[in-house]
């Protein structure tokens, strides 16, 4: 009986531990607490859900290598002095106009003399040159400094006047200027940039649970057209199977770019979904190490196949791949198949997919003609899903000409960013390349395509340094020299794929910046 | 029993200490620099010196090490190397999360695995008993992201019952924020319930083959109350070490659970971290994960010595 006695006291002891154990658990939960995202929800009507991939890790997108900030905040809570709208053109926003001197060098910005901070100052002429200062100056994203190394100086004409002097013409630099880099913020806000907004535009950020959403709420003394809805919300999917069911279960209005072509036939009830596809800056690119040296002796030298610097083997290479059945079999079909580093949406595009058509026979020949006709190459795709997919398509293609290929997939971004980016040490890799005009890549003999040719840089220099039309017609130019060369294997344009609820309009059909402008979406 | 207290709390705080040490060295042993990865493309070299310099990451092993196990013992986790926010903050948040999400599938597990053990027990030679021991097997065999999947697929995307995925903090909506817990709570209790039961019926033979219940039985008792008074309480004794044990793979569970149903918990964060290669996130997530699994573990060996008096005489011996 006694030993009865100290089993049941024992083991509603041991319960109790048990209990405490998990319920420590639970009371972390009520103490820490989830700060509120905001107060009352709004009416359905009034407000936006909208589904998405990239998560930005803080509220500054300056701050942010991935530029995920910039869907969400670019144009909706930060604004910058051009945007790009949705035809690509460069349009006026917090400057309402610009002139250049006939030398290319000087820019002078009229700001709108009512655009205002959200907390109500003016957006004057010296914050605009504070913040340039800001990008070239603090530590923000390498690239960033990057497109604002051109800027030689600013000068404050007046509270309404800027001008920016840059050290040689760049017709880009403006483009960059509609971008993260050119992002005019509250100088006021500098130091609390990651984790509280200071913008000027019509909507800004109340509620930020990492891991899960951003909320952005209507700025209610905006200068400008307000937006349409009271509340925004973008809601952040690592699984495009989770944002598909999010969809279909009405939690979300919009997915902003689907991920996985291939589950498209879920949304094809046309009295629930409407579906937009059109074009993004992403090119697919099976990189190809071209063996240069690069000019940074601070940079690796890069260990690659050294037949990849015969311009036969990377014709040949090319030429062994179906682009087209590889779209098929691992994107669905959908997404343009291209040929130069350049995507239907730059002003110097020109469709080159069939310089070098799919055609194993002549790709067997060329590798017999060069010497290489057994080649083994490693090819280090990105580990998402749509390199790993292409590569064991391309893999089997190259095999049928008598390449044997070894894949390994790098983890991305940082086993792939260090394995290729950084070390070069790769003979083929594929990622996709989302920025805009970023052909330039080319131009540098330090970047991972290792690719070194005098001749298309200089079509480059001379093109940015020209005029509008001189740069398109100069970047078409080398374009097409970069095509000839086969200095990389360019497979196809990623699709903008964009589902919506029935009655929402105005969501642009391709995406041209790297922001998700909801300013000009409506619902019915 | 002081001393075996007190051995048990060494061995704990030892076993604290030689995880941190391990955590720490592991993921400061993994390829890739964090100094490239913020900064991104393009960045120069003076840049990069610079920005290791910053974040410390250019000193010795154990002055990195040291730095980081001082800011633990006062709950500061570092700075993230990503968005430079507050380790702390970002970890406390999403703590939350996860513990709503495991206190709710340890219940579930308990609330299901408790009966239907008993069930199968009982009966473990009639039809029903064979079916509960049978839809366990099944049930274990199912991952748990593959239950969620199935559930989210019938009551959010077929039926519109429930949301897909996603949360609300409770202090915004506490009906949306059951609302979205109800599938994944259930995703990762079945399956753990599925586990336990097989314990549970097991425990539950054992005393059915005790004196204790037979005389309970011969005396008039009908076997569900000797199962209840006596039973319960003393197949409870091996349960809540199982229990205990099964708060680690309910966190697994978790970690995969929050995936499925979008949910930002400590698991999300951890695999956020890990490819951002945000380093000072990862060391606190995994830390946090180690010392709760060691605490839990350490008070089930603690409880014993208290309760078990054959434990307190071996001390002595």
């Amino acid at each position: 009986m006694s030993t009865s006695t100290t089993h049941a006291r024992g083991v509603l002891r041991r319960g109790a531990v048990a209990l405490v154990a998990a319920l420590a658990l639970v009371t972390a939960a009520c103490s820490s607490g989830v700060s509120p995202s905001s107060t009352a929800p709004a009416s359905p009507a009034r407000t936006l859900v909208i589904g998405a991939t990239a998560e930005p890790t803080s509220l500054d997108p300056t701050a942010d290598a991935a530029a995920a900030g910039s869907q969400a905040l670019l144009y909706n809570v930060y604004e910058t002095l051009v945007k790009v709208d949705a035809q690509g053109q460069l349009r006026p926003l917090l400057a309402q106009a610009w002139d250049v001197s006939s030398d290319g060098l000087t820019y002078t910005f009229q700001l709108n003399p009512l655009a205002k901070f959200s907390d109500g100052s003016q957006v004057t002429a010296d914050a605009v040159a504070r913040n340039i200062a800001r990008i070239k100056q603090e530590p923000v994203a390498a690239k960033l400094k990057t497109a604002m190394a051109v800027v030689d100086s600013t000068k404050v004409i007046d509270t309404d006047t800027l001008s920016v002097t840059l050290s040689r013409p760049s017709v880009n630099w403006l483009y960059e200027m509609a971008s993260t880099a050119g992002i005019v913020m509250n100088p006021a806000g500098f130091a609390t940039a990651t984790t509280a907004t200071a913008g000027s535009g019509p909507l800004t950020v109340t509620g930020w649970t990492p891991g899960d959403s951003i909320v952005l709420s209507k700025s209610p003394g905006y200068w400008g057209t307000p937006v349409r809805f009271d509340e925004v919300t973008f809601r952040y999917f690592k699984d495009p199977n989770a944002m598909n069911a999010s969809m279909l279960s009405d939690q979300l209005d919009i997915i902003s770019n689907l991920q996985a072509p291939e589950s498209l036939a879920q949304f094809s009830d046309p009295s629930r979904f409407s579906v937009v596809e059109g074009t993004t800056n992403g090119e697919v690119v099976m990189g190809i190490n071209n063996g240069g040296a690069p000019t940074d002796p601070s940079v690796p030298a890069g260990t690659g196949n050294p037949a990849l610097a015969d311009v036969r083997v990377r014709k040949a290479i090319t030429m062994a791949i179906d682009k087209q059945a590889l779209v098929n079999t691992t994107w669905g079909g959908h997404g343009k198949v291209i040929g130069s580093m350049s995507v239907p949406t730059d002003p110097y595009f020109e469709d080159l997919s069939g310089l070098y058509p799919y055609n194993p026979t002549e790709a067997k020949r060329l590798l017999a003609e060069s010497g290489h006709s057994r080649l083994t190459l490693r090819l280090k795709p990105a580990a998402l899903p749509y390199a790993t997919k292409a590569a064991q398509f391309i893999a089997a293609q190259l095999q049928d000409v008598g390449i044997t290929v070894q894949v390994e997939e790098l983890q991305f971004p940082a086993r792939w960013r260090e394995t290729v980016y950084d070390r070069a040490d790769y003979d083929l890799t594929i990622v996709a390349h989302v920025e805009a005009r970023d052909l330039n890549t080319f131009a540098n003999p330090n970047y991972y395509w290792r690719y070194h040719n005098p001749d298309f840089d200089a079509l480059v220099t001379k093109a940015d340094a020209g005029t509008v039309s001189d740069y398109a017609s100069g970047m078409k130019q080398a374009a097409r020299l970069l095509a000839d060369d086969a200095a990389a294997v360019w497979l196809y344009v990623l699709p903008n794929i964009v589902v919506t609820k029935p009655g929402i309009t105005g969501v642009p059909r391709d995406a041209q910046s790297l922001s998700f402008d909801v300013t000009t979406i409506a619902r019915a | 029993m002081l001393r075996g207290l007190l051995l048990r709390l060494g061995i704990l705080l030892a076993s604290l200490a030689a995880a941190s040490l391990v955590i720490f060295w592991i993921t400061q042993a993994l390829p890739g620099d964090v100094a490239r990865v913020m900064l991104g493309d393009g960045a120069s070299p003076a840049q990069l010196a610079a920005k290791r310099a910053e974040l410390g990451t250019d000193r010795p092993f154990f002055v990195q090490y040291g730095a980081w196990v001082a800011g633990l013992l006062h709950a500061d986790f570092g700075t993230s190397w990503y968005s430079t926010l507050p380790v702390t903050s970002l970890i406390a948040p999403r703590a939350a999360v996860t513990a709503w999400l495991v206190g709710g599938g340890l219940t579930v597990a308990v609330a299901v695995a408790v009966p239907l053990g008993a069930v199968a027990a009982l009966r473990r030679r009639r039809l029903t008993g064979f079916v509960v021991s049978a839809g366990a097997q099944v049930g274990m065999a199912i991952p748990a992201f593959w239950a969620g999947i199935l559930l989210s697929m019938l009551f959010a995307v077929q039926l519109r019952w429930l949301p897909a995925n996603g949360y609300v903090p409770p202090g915004r909506d506490l009906l949306g924020w059951a609302q979205h817990l109800v599938l994944p709570v259930i995703a990762l209790g079945l399956v753990q319930a599925a586990v336990l039961i097989r314990y549970v019926r097991s425990s539950f033979l054992d005393v059915l083959g005790e004196d204790y219940y037979r005389t309970a039985r011969s005396i008039g008792w009908t076997r569900g109350a000797a199962l209840w008074r006596h039973g319960l309480r003393n197949a409870a004794l091996s349960l809540v070490t199982v229990i205990g044990l099964q708060v680690s793979a309910l966190i697994v569970g978790a970690i995969v659970i929050e995936r499925v149903f979008v949910l930002p918990g400590i698991g999300s964060l951890l695999l956020d971290s890990v490819s951002q290669f945000d380093l000072a996130i990862v060391r606190g997530v995994v830390m946090i994960l180690a010392t709760v699994v060691l605490v839990v573990n350490g008070l089930v060996d603690m409880a014993y010595v208290v309760i078990d008096p054959r434990l307190r005489h071996q001390e002595r011996a």
